[in-house]
């Protein structure tokens, strides 16, 4: 049975490790480290570039809502509608790419 | 799965929630997922703007990347003890509660500083909007053709970093009411004033530094007119706004900074 009042605020009483908190901290740091290293090397083509930042920046932001904001330990009911929700209206605004990109190549008419 | 009655305080007892938690951590999920959309479609337009113009400025040298890098450690430091005020107020211990969330504050007005101080740095070197005030250099700085030419760069960096430059100081507000309550208000007055009289008409800032004036009505409304104990759900729900403001960061940070070093 969970206690909604009381949340997970003090599910069974136990006090919560914060360890696991330090080693998100660390990671998020570390993936910083990386993202300015590979952006001020210029390792890749700025396309290339663009999708290794997101992908590590999509990882940065699992790890802040997972953990940091508690979204891991909450019911799975919570979880999907929120994250189905969000992502489906952000990648609707890919949309407008396409007309970037139709700029880009055929100029503004 | 949660099965348990929620208590209202009432005689009758209500359905159970279908997210399973207390009403005003749903509530702010629900702004935050609405708020993620106003950040998106501001990222999103940046990206458009960046797409179509081959002739994008990459005004971000080291010491634009450096100072952002730092700003960045600042929010994800300021997470990690906002975390630590959250366990601590499920452990009932209001000393460190308030001290964890202080430290909070500390980094996040730390952010603040330093984003200001890249935007004078910006703003100095040309890169501004027609509603800014004018300065001594405008015309003249390295950026000035950058922003005469692609005049988008400056209208999208300013409306992005400025929205997220907002949010972050309403975090900082919100988290000094939870945790100093009504004392928060003299020191949003006083920092209003420093700002207001200590800077100069054709400073950015000189008119910005009114939100805080803003802030300290609202939250003097707040305190006074519904005066609480703020208790471990309040921490943890003004956690997950803050935690939100670290997390567009992660986004900005890369787009806007690392994708325009000039190296």
């Amino acid at each position: 049975m969970h206690d909604i009042t009381a949340g997970h605020l003090s599910a069974a009483g136990h006090e919560e490790s914060k360890t696991p908190y330090f080693w998100v901290w660390g990671a998020l740091l570390v993936l910083t480290g990386v993202e300015v290293i590979l952006a001020y090397k210029q390792v890749f083509t700025p396309l290339h570039m663009l999708e290794v930042l997101m992908a590590l920046s999509v990882v940065k932001s699992a790890l802040i809502i997972g953990y940091f904001m508690h979204l891991k330990f909450e019911i799975s009911t919570m979880k999907w509608i929120l994250m189905v929700a969000l992502v489906a209206c952000l990648c609707l605004m890919f949309t407008f790419f396409a007309d970037a990109f139709r700029i880009t190549y055929l100029g503004v008419r | 799965m949660a099965d348990a009655a929620v208590q209202h305080g009432m005689t009758d007892v209500y359905e159970p929630s279908l997210f399973g938690t207390y009403s005003k951590k749903i509530g702010m999920w629900l702004f935050l997922l609405s708020d993620s959309l106003t950040f998106g479609a501001l990222l999103f337009a940046y990206s458009y703007g960046r797409i179509s113009n081959p002739n994008w400025p990459t005004p971000f040298g080291k010491a634009s990347i450096t100072n952002a890098t730092i700003m960045t450690g600042c929010l994800l430091s300021s997470s990690l003890t906002m975390v630590l005020a959250v366990l601590a107020s499920k452990r009932h211990d209001k000393r460190w509660t308030v001290n964890w969330i202080l430290a909070t504050m500390f980094f996040g007005t730390a952010f603040i500083l330093l984003h200001g101080k890249e935007w004078l740095g910006l703003i100095g070197e040309g890169l501004t909007l027609p509603m800014f005030p004018a300065t001594a250099h405008e015309g003249n700085g390295i950026l000035s053709k950058a922003t005469q030419l692609v005049p988008q760069f400056p209208a999208t960096f300013f409306t992005l970093t400025g929205m997220h430059m907002l949010h972050v100081t309403i975090g900082v507000i919100y988290l000094g009411a939870v945790a100093l309550k009504k004392k928060i208000l003299p020191i949003l007055l006083v920092c209003w004033a420093l700002i207001f009289f200590l800077t100069s008409s054709n400073n950015v800032f000189h008119y910005g530094v009114h939100v805080l004036l803003v802030a300290a009505v609202v939250v003097g409304m707040i305190l006074f007119l519904h005066p609480k104990e703020y208790d471990a759900h309040d921490v943890e729900v003004a956690g997950l706004y803050w935690h939100f403001v670290d997390l567009v960061w992660m986004f900005i940070f890369p787009l806007v900074y690392l994708m325009s070093t000039r190296v």
